[in-house]
């Protein structure tokens, strides 16, 4: 279960932030923000292979002491950031890709919209039932 | 009730329709109104909650409706309140001359639902009941009003708030004169109050002793038998017809009617989808605001591509038509709109035969198949097809008067038109009716043939190159409709086909040559149309249907003027083709279907060599620039 999740635009401007409220937003604004360097880094290691042979999934980012941030990024450069609990030991890696899978579905069901103007933010009631269904239930 | 009402208000008349009268009795005798007449404060204020508006707004209607200064709600103040209550929820401010004019009724969810559960001596479920009436109280008008109600966008799509309350008409029972209130007062009392005990979470006996109340409320007390009346006639109907009409959110047949006739007008084939884009236009112009129509579309496009198949199309329309009549747009799509739901025989029916008969011409099946999908498709496009001539003359979405074509252009029409229905969506139909609008040749100064084909290719490749609107086959449905389009052009002003032949005929000897190949070549290059088309393709193109085009017009007796006698086998075998006119019509036409087609396959196959080239070049830009790039890493990095 999440606790904050992030959806940065290819621009590094957020599209969709949404996060446990009892903690305390800025905090998990400003971990997001810090973690888009190490996403960069990352998806710049690879520059050299084609785009396609970097893989999605970027992994655990960066631990700090209360929580952990795991990465994924799309093909067009759009950055999906989860922070997870460090005290919830029990999220496995397969845990934390289905998040990722489920979060870049539903960002294609918003992308498909003609509606939806890609850049703004995401104000779907679908894509934010999905987010629910992952963030720590807020007490 | 109008005493009541003007007495509120201080002297200002409101009047009420029959519909609001019967609803704000009804909710009115829900809120247990004591021997004097006031209500139980606490039933009203979960009535004002239930409308679902802002506490402020309620804060304002209380006080607005004189009951703030009288300390209680009394038959007045309520009716006026629910009045205001109607009023802000169709987006006007609290006041008292908001409400002068006609509102929709105000919407309680969740408190109509006892009042008609109650009434039919069932205490029934019925999602289906509380999913309507919940939505508007006072639905004992639904059944007949809805239709009025959901048929005006059909006049009223660009206009807001165009509901004006049409249930009053609507109705029968409870129209009756109050000569038949007061004869049923006896006797629907008791039962009234017997229901209202029956059903209501413990107001059942204060409705008994209220029958002894003052003869100021003998009127309103005559009110709650009518809806009880229309309610129990009206829920009865509606239990044994779930999806009655008066379901805000079932598509009535007239309703369908015209959601067919607008997905037409975007997109002939119902079986075909309409891309995103052209929707986003068509549903911008109901002007709701955007982010309503965004979550039109996430409830409509079931199957998530981006598009909308025709069901979807009607879901999508019946729910903005819904939304602009006032009724709050549902978080989940209700089941009546689920395209499931939909009558997908009568629409599969038609569509799986001319899908049936694309995917034939798609492998270029030629002989008694080709007719057999000719007359098919004839049957079933010649709506569509009638439109084909008049992308020259006006814009695309206007579908007015039809050309009258020949038959066998119809049908030809019809024929190669199919082919792109079945993946083709309004932008391959933009594309087709652009490419054949301007008469004159597009920005390829050198290629000024025949309009069709002219058009047809650079028309097509333009677009694609542009938009790329869809990834499907955009080019294929232009081209066939050239050898056609010939014919249908020979009507228009031949001086402006003579002119470009004139212009052609010096590249008839030049590119005669490549006629065979083109022809070889056609069906392949249709497969690889969709590539975005550099320009110099398509003036290639050009210059292979150049020659096709006089070809074709030999064919014709009807074509404009003599063009130059082709020495190649080609015309002749067409000539003589032509010559055999009469008995073997159709097979004429699926010759020249055939031939059309092997003229595309030529000119896309051309086109494809050309992209490949052009596919090499860019590829070995990119090699070298990603070496550049290998080369700064280094140095960047550091």
């Amino acid at each position: 279960m999440a606790v904050c999740i992030a959806v940065i635009a290819k621009e590094n401007y957020p599209l969709y932030i949404r996060s446990v409220p009892t903690q305390g937003e800025l905090k998990f604004h400003y971990t997001v923000h810090t973690s888009l360097d190490v996403v960069e880094e990352k998806i710049s290691g690879v520059g050299k292979a084609l785009a396609d042979q970097r893989e999605l999934y970027l992994g655990l980012l960066y631990p700090t002491e209360d929580y952990k941030v795991y990465g994924y990024v799309t093909n067009s450069k759009v950055k999906f950031v989860i922070v997870v609990d460090s005290s919830n030991t029990s999220l496995r890696d397969n845990e934390i890709r289905s998040m990722f899978r489920k979060l870049h579905n539903s960002f294609t069901d918003v992308m498909c919209n003609p509606f939806y103007n890609p850049g703004d933010p995401i104000q779907s009631k679908a894509f934010d039932s999905i987010v629910s269904t992952m963030m720590v239930q807020a007490f | 009730m109008d005493q009541g009402s003007a007495a509120g208000t201080g002297g200002t008349f409101i009047s009420l329709s029959d519909s609001e009268q019967r609803c704000y009795s009804g909710l009115y005798a829900l809120c247990q109104p004591d021997s004097s007449g006031k209500l139980a404060a606490g039933k009203v204020a979960e009535l004002f909650r239930a409308s679902q508006l802002p506490a402020e707004t309620l804060h304002q209607v209380t006080e607005v409706c004189g009951a703030k200064r009288l300390g209680y709600f009394s038959c007045g103040q309520f009716y006026v309140a629910l009045k205001l209550i109607a009023a802000a929820q169709a987006g006007l401010p609290v006041r008292l001359e908001s409400i002068a004019g006609e509102l929709p009724l105000p919407v309680f969810v969740g408190i109509t639902n006892e009042l008609e559960m109650g009434y039919p001596n069932q205490p029934l479920t019925n999602e289906s009941q509380s999913h309507i009436l919940g939505l508007v109280t006072g639905s004992a008008p639904r059944p007949p009003a809805d239709r009025p109600v959901l048929r005006h966008p059909d006049t009223s799509m660009d206009k807001q708030e165009a509901w004006s309350p049409p249930q009053s008409p609507g109705i029968s029972p409870p129209r009756s004169p109050s000569a038949y209130r007061c004869y049923s007062y006896g006797a629907q009392r008791n039962g009234t109050d017997t229901l209202l005990a029956y059903e209501a979470k413990g107001p059942g006996l204060p409705g008994v002793p209220q029958e002894n109340s003052s003869p100021s409320h003998y009127s309103l007390r005559l009110q709650p038998e009518q809806p009880v009346v229309t309610r129990v006639e009206v829920a009865s109907v509606e239990r044994v017809e779930v999806d009655y009409s008066d379901d805000p959110w079932r598509i009535t047949e007239e309703q369908r009617e015209y959601y067919t006739n607008q997905f037409r007008s975007l997109q002939p084939d119902l079986s075909a989808l309409i891309m995103g884009t052209v929707a986003k236009n068509f549903f911008t112009k109901s002007k709701l605001p955007i982010p309503e129509l965004s979550h039109i579309w996430e409830l409509s496009d079931v199957d998530k591509d981006g598009a909308l198949t025709f069901p979807e199309f009607c879901t999508a329309f019946h729910l903005i038509v819904a939304r602009k009549n006032g009724y709050p747009l549902p978080e989940t799509l209700p089941a009546t709109l689920r395209p499931g739901f939909v009558e997908a025989g009568v629409l599969t029916a038609p569509p799986s035969e001319i899908i049936g008969s694309v995917d034939q011409q798609m492998t270029s099946r030629p002989g008694v198949t080709a007719k057999q999908e000719v007359r098919d498709e004839s049957r079933k496009r010649e709506f569509f097809l009638k439109r084909i001539p008049e992308p020259h003359e006006k814009p695309i979405q206007h579908i007015s008067t039809l050309k009258p074509d020949s038959p066998q252009e119809l049908d030809t029409n019809m024929k190669s038109r199919t082919r792109p229905r079945s993946y083709s969506s309004t932008s391959i139909d933009d594309a087709m009716k652009k490419v054949e609008e301007p008469p004159t040749p597009p920005p390829r100064p050198q290629k000024t043939h025949s309009r069709a084909s002219s058009l047809d290719l650079n028309k097509l490749f333009q677009q694609s190159a542009q938009g790329a609107k869809s990834g499907w086959l955009p080019p294929p449905p232009a081209l066939p409709p050239r050898p056609p389009a010939t014919q249908i052009f020979s009507f228009l002003p031949g001086s402006e086909k003579s002119s470009q032949k004139a212009v052609q005929q010096p590249n008839f000897a030049d590119f005669s040559k490549f006629r065979v190949e083109q022809e070889s070549s056609v069906r392949g290059d249709l497969s690889t149309e969709d590539l975005t088309p550099p320009k110099s393709d398509s003036t290639v193109l050009h210059q292979g249907h150049a020659p096709q085009k006089p070809v074709r017009r030999k064919l014709h007796p009807e074509s404009q003027s003599a063009t130059p006698p082709l020495a190649t086998p080609y015309s002749a075998a067409t000539l003589t083709k032509s010559t055999q006119r009469p008995p073997p019509k159709q097979k004429r036409e699926i010759q020249m279907a055939i031939r059309k087609n092997r003229e595309t396959n030529a000119v896309l196959t051309r086109l494809n060599s050309e992209l490949q080239q052009q596919l090499k070049v860019v590829h070995r830009e990119r090699v070298t620039l990603e070496s550049q790039l290998e080369l700064l890493r280094p140095v960047a990095s550091i």
